[in-house]
């Protein structure tokens, strides 16, 4: 979790400048582009993450970094990505809203909303055609429950009994818009319920307590239960991107959250010794990431025309 | 060498790559009872539920999963019905199949055909009739490919599936119960054009269900028309067709689409920039397809429109 959180800070600092749309010179920004911080959300990566082996799957959203660190993903690789260096785990080419890595089993995050359910879902059918023990963890936030490939991948899952963990990271913001007020029914875990596919709703602002749900919905799915449904309700503490200030919020609802921070919850738990070194430790891996990312090689323009298709291969030009 | 309907073409194109590849599945609706076409006729039988499967009317997920289930290892053929359903699954195919392997740096590929059956079907109107290939074309990452005959839907489906790439596979569905002597060890390369008529005054390049009328119109023409079957659209193939536009020094090009901004477009500009030859086009109106035949004839690529625009070459 302090991984995540230094790791998002450093790239909230190091895309200042980064979207045109706002006004910027973006040759000044290391990180280009709008960049979608899961800072606030890291109990729910770190809690279900921590119940993943190396080949369990998973897809993520825009919302993506906490997702990818939390399943193994080297930080300097992805600092890299984000700068857009050739040493990225994409090459350059994804960016934080595609970064991925399929050497830990990190399918990648999507642009589109819903976009990695039905994915996950084929994943986890892939897995079970070949009879592999594997299992995969989808996750999506709150505005994604009312895309119809929620509906359509829920449904599949279940009518296939495939292994699949779908993890509702409900942060309670539809980007600019509150979800509440554009959410039908019960909610999240009430419309997997109705399709028969059992879960819990829990405080993904305690990590120990997504830990103990996933590790009882994981154990389920292991067991060849079928899918398995974590609603887990957070907040988002910065705007939708990272140029966003956010000021459609109340300013209590924001100042309520904030206490209520994750991370201050866990070192509860723990000394203070322990809480300083995990904090020092964390800030080293990312000063090591960013110098890293400022100093790696640029991807060639001959790497825009590879990686797109093997058939006609070079003929992208016209 | 057997005699084949295009249907059984397919059929036991998929057959002969599921014995060979235990990696290959099929998914749609439909297709555990063969398929609303029966191109998928006793496949189910043979290879089971498990790699011939069943879905729900979840077109967004038919190929979202498939996606998914190529990122982790297989290789699935989809079943959409017809293009026009595909619609349903346009961010899964364009968003997601045909970007995954550029935008995670090649870390992953996207092996899926997905079989979307295009074309005018009589009597179906608007929503079942549209040929969307120039749709496919556009977008990078996609192989787009069009067979007119039952050799070439065995061949190509073949290839397609063997190609490792995402293949917007377009069977016309008035061709499903057309009859060809099928040579099951004949391979068919993607992206390689087949001269399907020689002549020496005009090109006539054309793919798909109109290649019937194309050659019919070639042998009522005074003209010595060489017919050219495109098959693959993307990526096409620029030489055959640049070099017999060389001889004939005229191209036409005669396409079931609509001709606006349509497949036709692209090789006409292409012959007239690299060759300054006249070139012509004909294609659907930009007109949904109506129901009434009257109307439904109005977007027909017909024999005697190609006749037509060949007269203009007199």
């Amino acid at each position: 979790m302090a991984r995540i959180r230094a790791f998002e800070n450093a790239a909230e600092e190091a895309s200042k400048g980064g979207v045109a749309a706002f006004g910027a010179d973006l040759a000044d920004a290391k990180v280009r582009g709008p960049l979608h911080l899961s800072t606030g959300q890291e109990a729910v990566a770190a809690g279900v993450c921590i119940h993943l082996a190396m080949d369990d799957l998973l897809t993520s959203t825009h919302r993506g970094h906490g997702h990818t660190l939390a399943k193994g993903a080297s930080m300097e690789r992805m600092m890299c990505e984000l700068f857009g260096r050739a040493t990225g785990c994409n090459g350059g080419k994804g960016g934080s809203m595609h970064i991925a890595d399929f050497s830990v089993g990190m399918l990648g995050a999507n642009g589109v909303v819903a976009a990695g359910i039905p994915i996950a879902v084929g994943a986890a059918h892939a897995l079970k055609t070949q009879s592999k023990r594997a299992i995969v963890a989808c996750f999506f936030g709150d505005g994604a429950i009312n895309r119809g490939p929620f509906l359509e991948g829920l449904n599949w899952a279940q009518i296939h009994a495939l292994p699949v963990l779908f993890v509702c990271e409900d942060n309670r913001w539809s980007a600019t818009t509150s979800t509440g007020a554009m959410t039908a029914g019960a909610g999240a875990l009430a419309r997997a319920q109705a399709i028969g596919v059992p879960g819990e709703e829990v405080d993904g602002n305690d990590v120990l307590v997504v830990d103990a749900a996933a590790g009882r919905l994981i154990a389920d799915i292991r067991a060849g239960k079928g899918p398995r449904f974590l609603h887990a309700i957070t907040y988002r503490f910065k705007g939708h991107v990272s140029v966003d200030p956010a000021t459609y919020r109340d300013g209590e609802e924001v100042a309520r959250a904030l206490q209520d921070d994750p991370l201050k919850r866990v070192w509860t738990n723990l000394t203070a010794g322990d809480v300083e070194r995990i904090h020092r430790d964390a800030e080293e891996e990312v000063r090591k990431a960013l110098a890293a990312a400022a100093a790696a090689p640029w991807p060639s323009p001959e790497q825009a025309y590879t990686d797109i298709q093997d058939t006609g291969s070079g003929r992208w030009r016209g | 060498m057997a005699r084949m309907s295009y249907a059984q073409a397919a059929c036991a194109a998929l057959a002969r790559a599921m014995r060979s590849d235990p990696s290959v599945v099929a998914l749609g609706e439909d297709v555990g009872r063969g398929g609303i076409f029966q191109q998928y006729k006793g496949l189910q039988q043979e290879f089971g539920g498990a790699r011939v499967i069943d879905t729900p009317i979840s077109e967004s997920t038919i190929m979202g999963a498939a996606v998914g289930m190529a990122l982790a290892g297989l290789k699935p053929v989809v079943e959409m019905r017809v293009v026009d359903f595909a619609l349903c699954a346009m961010d899964e195919l364009v968003n997601q199949a045909a970007k995954a392997r550029y935008m995670f740096g090649g870390q992953g590929r996207v092996p899926l055909v997905a079989r979307m059956p295009g074309g005018i079907w009589s009597g179906s109107a608007a929503q079942h009739s549209q040929s969307l290939e120039a749709w496919f074309a556009h977008v990078p990452g996609l192989v787009v490919v069009a067979p007119g005959t039952p050799q070439d839907n065995y061949s190509l489906l073949g290839a397609a599936i063997g190609s490792g790439d995402p293949v917007c596979y377009l069977e016309h569905k008035e061709l499903w119960g057309a009859q060809g002597e099928v040579d099951e060890s004949l391979q068919v390369p993607l992206g390689k054009a087949r001269v399907a008529r020689q002549g020496n005054d005009v090109t006539l390049v054309t793919w798909s269900r109109a290649l019937e009328s194309a050659l019919a119109a070639a042998e009522a023409s005074r003209l010595s028309v060489e017919v050219i079957d495109l098959r693959t659209i993307w990526p096409w193939d620029r030489d055959t067709v640049l070099a017999s536009a060389a001889k004939t020094r005229r191209l036409l090009v005669a396409h079931e689409a609509v001709q606006v901004a349509g497949f036709g477009a692209e090789i006409a500009a292409t012959v007239a920039e690299e060759l300054g030859i006249r070139v012509k086009r004909v294609g659907g109106p930009r007109i949904p397809v109506g129901y009434s035949k009257p109307l439904e004839d109005e977007a027909r690529i017909t024999t005697e429109r190609i006749t037509q625009a060949l007269a203009h070459f007199n």
